[in-house]
């Protein structure tokens, strides 16, 4: 005989509670009203970097991350419109991976819009991720938003098809970051004369967002925290009023402002990855305006990693909202009388705390 | 015969006595030799810092600390949080193979844990000794 609730359902429930109340953000608003420009909300993950070790095992830390971050992203209340996943769901382009990371990702209850890595490209040149996500460039609006999606990751023929013996020594090589090896990072002319044909179409008063997964400016060329023909990509957006781009690849807490063009990085599920100021024989042009995440605590298995939600107030600019795990959350944003993106609370020297000082 | 003996004793005492080597004389030849031998742990411990094969879930080293930055080698030993005492970097090099990386801990002898700390020095040459900076 049951009576009530069994032990079964009160744990699930009690479960889901205890789940909400340890999510790291407060809930967002989202409706604002009939304003000039319509407001809304998306989230996204990015980086998973999933590891097939063998068999059916995988790194548990990376899944960890991801399953995480979709299970977080589930109780966002009320949903974001769309969740965009920034590139690198695999670790080695491998089959195993990314069909375990579309199983882990099916779980969302809101549409994905896909950004491809290098991760996800060297093994194949990203047949596979294609068959399952679709094409690795496109457009779609939304809200009165124009979104491109860039696969920013190509580089140069010779590297690409002649320079290795196997394509699973391709990927080994482009998987290691500080490759002495490797080869910078390009959206190449055929997608920029996509991109130009693209925006063609578009009033230059309608506001811009731009994916891709490395940055579409120069940051540090040994790690690829860069994009080639970046200057080229960014003439092409110059003509609009107001563009944002969202980009994945460094794991980091990382924002720039270069002409009226806003820049910002996604956080990985995965790992962080240090600031190029730590590597101390080679420069870098980290931007100064970027207030740095905190440093990570190793032992703390998911510091230094999260997702986040980013809140679109078209040509009122943007809010983006960092929810670092196992560390004080933080939003970047910026509006329409903001020079470049600000940390909301750290953004002055004087209210900066001691773990963002890197060394 | 007896007077024979004690002569080439003599001349062999002699010989010994002339035989070691002085303390400068060492030889552009030594010095690439020695510098080889160190270049060689360098680039072993690069390799292995770079190998999925050092721990036991294919997860390097370099994953996290590209070009073994943010591994800071100049501030150690030191007080780490976490493990609540002093430490030197290797304690920090077996943490993380046996933690993240899910493997098994080297000796503080272990050719692998020289070269690790060969290569991890090497990056962060000509950075000011910090000890105990946290």
């Amino acid at each position: 005989m049951r009576n009530g609730i069994d032990r079964r359902t009160f744990l699930k429930g009690a479960g889901l509670l205890g789940a909400a109340a340890a999510l790291p953000m407060g809930l967002v608003e989202i409706v604002w009203g009939k304003a000039p420009d319509q407001k809304f909300t998306f989230a996204y993950i990015s980086d998973a970097h999933l590891t097939h070790i063998k068999g059916t095992e995988f790194v548990q830390n990376f899944d960890k991350g991801l399953r995480k971050a979709v299970f977080e992203v589930n109780f966002l209340d009320p949903q974001p419109d769309f969740v965009v996943f920034g590139g690198d769901l695999a670790q080695l382009g491998k089959k195993e991976e990314i069909d375990h990371g579309r199983e882990i990702m099916k779980e969302l209850t809101t549409p994905v819009k896909w950004v491809m890595g290098e991760h996800d490209y060297y093994l194949d040149l990203g047949e596979y991720w294609r068959k399952n996500f679709g094409p690795d460039h496109y457009s779609f609006d939304h809200k009165g938003v124009h979104f491109v999606v860039l696969n920013s990751i190509l580089t140069d023929d010779y590297w690409t098809h002649e320079k290795w013996p196997t394509a699973e020594e391709r990927m080994h090589q482009m998987a290691r970051l500080d490759n002495p090896h490797g080869s910078p990072f390009m959206v190449k002319d055929a997608q920029r004369a996509w991109l130009k044909n693209d925006l063609a179409k578009i009033s230059k008063d309608t506001p811009l967002v731009v994916l891709s997964h490395s940055p579409l400016y120069k940051v540090f060329k040994p790690w690829n925290f860069w994009t080639d023909d970046a200057e080229k990509v960014q003439a092409l957006l110059k003509p609009f009023r107001q563009v944002t781009v969202f980009h994945g690849h460094v794991h980091q807490v990382l924002y720039n402002q270069i002409g009226h063009i806003s820049f910002n990085a996604f956080m990985s599920t995965a790992w962080p990855w240090p600031y190029p100021v730590s590597y101390s024989q080679k420069p870098n042009k980290i931007p100064d305006i970027t207030v740095f995440m905190n440093r990570a605590d190793p032992f703390k298995e998911r510091d230094g990693t999260g997702w986040g939600h980013i809140d679109i107030a078209g040509r009122n600019g943007f809010a983006h909202h960092y929810g670092l795990w196992e560390n004080t959350p933080r939003t970047v944003e910026k509006d329409a009388r903001m020079a470049h993106p600000s940390d909301t609370k750290y953004q002055d020297p004087k209210d900066r705390i001691p773990p963002q000082t890197r060394y | 015969m007896r007077n024979v003996f004690i002569g080439a004793l003599v001349v062999a005492l002699l010989a010994c006595w002339q035989t070691p080597v002085r303390s400068d004389e060492y030889t552009r030849e030594d010095l690439k030799k020695w510098d080889d031998a160190y270049r060689y742990m360098v680039k072993e411990g690069e390799k292995w810092f770079h190998s999925g094969a050092l721990g036991g879930n294919s997860v390097s080293c370099d994953m996290c600390h590209p070009n073994a930055s943010d591994t800071h080698p100049e501030t150690y030993p030191k007080f780490q949080k976490q493990l609540g005492k002093v430490v030197g970097l290797r304690d920090m090099i077996n943490w993380c193979i046996q933690n993240p990386e899910q493997g098994k801990v080297l000796a503080a002898d272990d050719p692998k844990m020289i070269a690790l700390e060969a290569y991890i020095t090497w990056e962060r040459r000509g950075v000011k000794l910090a000890p105990g900076k946290h």
